[in-house]
Order: structure tokens, then sequence, then C-alpha cells
């Protein structure tokens, strides 16, 4: 693995579209749930261990060489939320145009022309860290890692929260993201010997929920 | 592991001129300028002039809501599957600068669904003076400040001032109201643009957007030919 190329590839301003996503911080924020640092961690640590946990785990999994296809239809049936699959797509379209100009690959042409609208977001990371020369941690690290640091550069424009307080909160999110990022690799090896059902399923009702409210609302800062 | 660009891939990456079928794309032109100074407006314009004579489109980056795109809708400047909303998470500068690709999604889109397309336009969400399109995105740029402003703003200049392909200085019926002093703008302008051209205009006159609209039709030549 090129240390160089995951800091290019994990950088919040690698150009693929996050920047209009708050990862549901919006909703949250909305509903009162997320107020103040606090909230802000306590929203982030249950992202990290639920959405993030399955996308790194698809990531990973994708980087060890288990079938796209599979691994997208694996996305849909635990992103109960149409808003959430859209978005997902969505983020999978917009990373793969920025990656076939950065790292470009037969693989990520043919992905792309077998989902012109989109792939899930972690299937296509997983295969542009393949392009990048990076592996199944890298790419698991870089799912975990987006699974918070979205919602809390989001809310710092959400609630004009103070910027250092919201980097503080990631930072003290980091040995959990070590260790999702470990269980997402071995859930990634498991799939590739036994198939898409190894990867974990773990969900967070409200996210959901929020998202699906969100997407209804007339005026909104982010798009998902 | 090769890093030259691929033109033979399914999908068209950022400001290449031809589309993955090998045709020609659109010229797009971004319209950038404050809030209120009147792009939407010109949007609006600039569609009645020219959707008669151009297969048009147009793309829109709202800040919070799809109140433009809505507007443009409901004056029926176009048939809406031609007008696409992009949502901008609080930055607009974002989206039309440092983060191009949900724009680019947009206007692939267009090109597919409602092409062949002769020019799509692409308005910003509205911001400072500082905020420009980028060259992956536009052909072209214009940008839109209106007398009511401040008659100072050419002469602090910034990107968009200064840079911009063609600077419209809208509003002029409102001149009289508020103050402002044309000729001390157009000098400044012209301080800071050399040659590059300026067009003073107000849609509520009958000229309206004609100046804007030659302009555009020189560019799609120059695109075309
Ligand atoms: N008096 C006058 N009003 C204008 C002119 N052009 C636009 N407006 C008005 O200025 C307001 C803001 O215009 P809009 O196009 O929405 O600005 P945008 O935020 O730059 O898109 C609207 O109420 C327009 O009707 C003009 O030339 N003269
Ligand atoms: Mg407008």
């Amino acid at each position: 693995m090129s240390r160089g190329a995951l800091l290019v590839l994990a950088d919040g301003r690698f150009p693929a579209g996050g920047h209009a996503h708050s990862g549901g911080a919006e909703a949250a924020v909305k509903a009162g749930r997320v107020t103040g640092a606090a909230g802000l961690g306590e929203f982030c640590r249950g992202r990290l261990h639920t959405a993030g946990l399955v996308s790194a785990a698809v990531a990973a999994a994708a980087v060890l060489g288990a079938d796209p296809g599979e691994l997208d239809l694996a996305v849909d049936a635990r992103t109960p939320s149409p808003a959430l699959r859209v978005a997902s797509r969505r983020l999978g379209r917009q990373l793969m145009r920025a990656a076939r100009a950065t790292w470009p690959s037969a693989e990520l042409d043919a992905l792309a022309r077998e989902f012109p609208k989109g792939a899930h977001q972690p299937v296509v990371l997983g295969l542009v860290a393949r392009s990048a020369g990076l592996g199944a941690e890298d790419a698991a690290y870089c799912a975990a890692y987006e699974s918070v640091s979205g919602p809390a550069s989001a809310t710092v424009r959400l609630l004009s929260l103070d910027p250092f307080d919201a980097t503080a909160v990631l930072a003290r999110l980091a040995p959990e993201l070590d260790l999702v990022a470990d269980r997402a690799v071995e859930a990634g090896r498991r799939v590739l010997a036994e198939g898409v059902d190894e990867l974990p399923c773990a969900a967070a009702p409200l996210l959901e929920i929020g998202a699906e409210a969100h997407a209804a609302w007339a005026v909104r800062l982010f798009a998902s | 592991m090769h890093l030259d660009h691929t033109h033979d891939g399914p999908a068209a990456v950022s400001a290449d001129a031809h589309r993955p079928d090998g045709t020609h794309r659109a010229l797009r032109i971004g319209l950038g300028g404050p809030v209120g100074s009147g792009k939407t407006a010109t949007v609006a314009a600039l569609c009645r002039a020219l959707r008669d004579e151009l297969s048009l489109a147009v793309v829109t980056n709202d800040i919070y809501t799809r109140e433009d795109a809505e507007f443009l809708l409901r004056a029926a400047v176009l048939p809406p599957e031609r007008i696409t909303a992009v949502e901008t998470g609080a930055c607009p500068h974002t989206a039309i600068r440092d983060d191009i690709s949900a724009n680019l999604e947009a206007v692939e889109d267009l090109e597919d669904e409602v092409g062949p397309l002769d020019l799509i336009l692409v308005e910003s969400g509205g911001d400072n003076l500082t905020a420009t399109f980028s060259k992956g995105l536009v052909d072209a740029q214009i940008f839109v400040i209106d007398v009511a402003g401040g008659d100072d703003i050419p002469r602090k200049g910034g990107p968009g001032v200064t840079t911009a392909d063609l600077l419209v200085v809208n509003k002029t019926d409102l001149a009289p109201y508020v103050g402002s002093d044309l000729g001390r703008m157009a000098a400044d302008a012209k301080a800071q643009r050399a040659e590059l051209p300026v067009v003073f205009q107000s849609l509520r006159t009958e000229a309206g957007v004609g100046d804007v609209a030659r302009w555009v039709r020189e560019r799609l030549a120059a695109w075309t030919a």
C-alpha cells in the first residue's frame, strides 16, 4: 500500500461529492437529537458502529475481490430507506468520476459500464482503493472515517459548532475507528470464503427514518 | 497503473469536449455572482431569447431550497425535463469550483435524457465575490452584479469581477434610485478587466438580455466551429 495514496483518497477535500451530504446529521439536528459537541459524539459513535461498519466491510470485501454486483445487492438489502439508497448510489457515481480521473483502471471502467447511474458508494470505494494500489484495511479505514467525518463537518455548519470541538470528537473516536476497521476486514475475508451473507448488517433505524423525513423537506442545506 | 486519461470509457470525465459516443457535447456557460443580482432573471430571459433557435437546458445550484428551479418552472421558460436543481450542502461555491461532481452529473444526465443539447446554463447558488466556476465544469462564465449592490463593487475587483469571461452589471434602471454612478462603474470595470467585455443591462427595459444573448451566440459559434 501507499500511505500517500491513502491520504489522497481519505482527504475530506477529495472531490467526490461528499460535501453536500450530512450523513443524517441535518435530520438529527432538526429533531433536537444533536445540539452540541457531546451529542455529535454520540451520533457519530452510533453511525460508526452501524452504517460505518457495514460500509467498511463492503469496501474491504470489494478490495479483496468479492463480486461487485453481489456486494451492491447486499448494500441494497442493508439499506431500508429508499432515500439513503439513492444517496449512496449518487455518491458512488461521483466517487467513480473522480477516481477514473485520478486512478484510472480497466476495473473501474467496467464497473462504471455496469452501473452507469452509480453502484453503492462503498462498493465503488473498494474498487477505487484497488486502483490506487491500496489494501482492504485502507478501504475499511476510509469508509469508517467517512461515516463520521461527514456528519462532523456538516454539524459545524448546521449548529455553528466550534470546529475545534467537532474535530476533537473525531479524534476521540480514533480507537473505535481502529476496532471497526479490524472487524470490517475480518468480515471482508469471510465474504470471500463464504459469500456476502457474512457482511455485517448493523442498522440504525433512526438514521433510516430520519433520512426519509429529510428527503421530504422543502428547505434543507444538505442533500441527505 | 496508468494515470493518463482514457477516452474509451463509458462516462465522460469533466471538461472533455466529446461525449462517450464521440459526439460534441453542449457548450456549458456558468452564471455566478452575489445573491439577488439577477442571475435567475438573466437565465430566464436567455432561455426566452434563445429557446427557438437552440436546444437548451439549465442547472440551478440553490443554497437551501429549489427556489431558482421552481421559479424557472413556474415561468415556464423551458419544459420541466430541461431544468435540474443540484443540492450544494450549504456551500454553493464548493459545488461549482472545488467539487463539481454533482454538477457534472446533472449536465451529463440532461444531455442523456433530453439531448442533443447546444447549450447548458449553470446558475451558481449565489455567493460572495470570490466564487468562480471550475474550468472542469463550464467553458465560459458570466459574473452578474447589480447597481444596487453598491457602485464600488467593480473597483473592489475579486476573481468574479476581474476574470469572468463576461461581466454583467444588471438593474441599470435602478441606478437613479440608489445613487449608483454607472460611468464610474464602467471605468472601474475597465481598469480591472482590461479587454474583457462588460455589459450594462436592465431586464426591465426593451433591450433586456439582448447583449448577453448576442455574446452567448458568439461563444456558441466559436464552440461549434
Ligand atoms: N429593477 C430590476 N429588477 C431586476 C432586474 N433583474 C432582476 N431583477 C429582480 O431582482 C430580484 C432578484 O433577481 P434574481 O434573478 O432572483 O437574482 P439571483 O439571486 O441573482 O438569481 C428579482 O426580484 C428580480 O425580478 C433588473 O434588471 N431590474
Ligand atoms: Mg437565483
